[in-house]
C-alpha cells in the first residue's frame, strides 16, 4: 500500500480544492488528443477532432474530460484504498475500452502541466513531486486489473 | 517530425525566457530531483541541496545546450553530436527515452509555470515533440 505523508495529503487537498473539475478535465483531455494524436483512436465517435481548435471546442471532449477528472476526484477521496476503488474501472479499461495503460501515464503528465499553467508559481516543486506521485499511483491502480 | 509551425512556436517560447535561462535550468533540475529521486543517482558528486551552485551551474549548461539545439532545429543530429557522444559513452545515462522524459516533463512544467495561459496546447505539443527529437538524437550512439 502506498504511504502518504501528512504534507503530501495537504498538498493534494489544497490544490484539488481550487481545481475547476469541468475546465481542467476538458483541457487535460483536449491536450492529450492534441499532443499525442494517436490517442484519438479511442474516440472515433467524438466527431470533429481535426484541429486543436476543433478538439478544444468539441462538446464531447469537454464532457468526457469532466467525467475523467471527476473520477480522479474519487481516487483522491480514497487514497488509502485505490486498487479497490478503481477495480471495476480498471476492468472496464482493459476488457471493454482496450486502452493501453501507457496512456494513463501520458494523461497524468498532461494533467500536471495543466495544473502548472493554471497555478503558475503556486505549483511549487513540492506540489509537483506529490502530484507526480499521485498520478503515478492512479495510473497503477487503473492498470491493476489488466490481464 | 517538427513542422515549420512547431519550429516557430519553439523559438518563440524560448525567446520569452528573456535571460532567465539559468533560473529555468536550475528550477527544472530541482523539480526533476524532487519528483524523480532515482535521477539523483547520476549526480553523487553534486551538492543536491536546493539552490546549490552545482545545480545552478548544471541547469545553465543543460538549458544552453537546448538553446543551441533550438538555433539548429533543421540539423539537430549534427548540433547535438558531441552531447550525443558524451551521453552514450561517458555519462551512460539510462537511455534518453527514459531519463530524458523526466527532464522533459519538468522543463514543460517550468515553462507552464512561467507562461501560464500562454503555454497553449499548440506550444505544449511543439515543445513535447522537440524534447522527443532531442532524446532521439542523444540516444543515437548508445548502441
Amino acid at each position: 500500500m502506498v504511504h502518504w505523508s501528512a504534507e503530501e495529503k495537504q498538498l493534494i487537498a489544497s490544490v484539488w480544492a481550487k481545481v475547476n473539475v469541468e475546465e481542467c478535465g476538458a483541457e487535460a483531455l483536449a491536450r492529450l488528443l492534441i499532443v499525442y494524436p494517436w490517442t484519438q483512436r479511442f474516440f472515433d465517435n467524438f466527431g470533429n477532432l481535426s484541429s486543436p481548435t476543433a478538439i478544444i471546442g468539441n462538446p464531447k471532449v469537454r464532457a468526457h474530460g469532466k467525467k475523467v477528472l471527476t473520477s480522479f476526484g474519487d481516487a483522491i477521496k480514497n487514497l488509502d484504498n485505490l486498487k479497490v476503488t478503481y477495480s471495476k474501472l480498471s476492468e472496464l479499461h482493459c476488457d471493454k475500452l482496450h486502452v493501453d495503460p501507457e496512456n494513463f501515464r501520458l494523461l497524468g503528465d498532461i494533467l500536471i502541466i495543466v495544473l502548472a499553467a493554471h497555478f503558475t508559481k503556486d505549483f511549487t516543486p513540492a506540489c509537483q513531486a506529490t502530484w507526480q506521485k499521485l498520478v503515478g499511483v492512479v495510473a497503477h491502480a487503473l492498470a491493476h486489473k489488466y490481464h | 517530425m517538427l513542422t515549420a509551425e512547431d519550429k516557430k512556436l519553439i523559438q518563440q517560447v524560448w525567446g520569452k525566457l528573456g535571460g532567465a535561462e539559468e533560473e529555468v535550468g536550475a528550477d527544472t533540475l530541482w523539480r526533476m530531483f524532487h519528483a524523480y529521486p532515482p535521477t539523483k543517482t547520476y549526480f553523487p558528486h553534486f551538492d543536491l541541496s536546493q539552490g546549490s551552485d552545482q545545480i545552478r551551474g548544471h541547469g545553465k549548461k543543460v538549458v544552453a545546450a537546448l538553446g543551441t539545439a533550438i538555433k539548429n532545429l533543421d540539423n539537430l543530429s549534427q548540433a547535438l553530436s558531441e552531447l550525443s557522444n558524451l551521453h552514450a559513452y561517458n555519462l551512460r545515462v539510462d537511455p534518453p527515452c527514459f531519463a530524458l522524459q523526466f527532464l522533459a516533463q519538468c522543463l514543460q512544467v517550468v515553462l507552464a509555470v512561467r507562461l501560464g495561459k500562454e503555454y497553449t496546447p499548440e506550444v505544449h505539443s511543439a515543445v513535447d515533440k522537440f524534447m522527443s527529437a532531442v532524446a532521439a538524437v542523444l540516444a543515437e550512439k548508445y548502441r
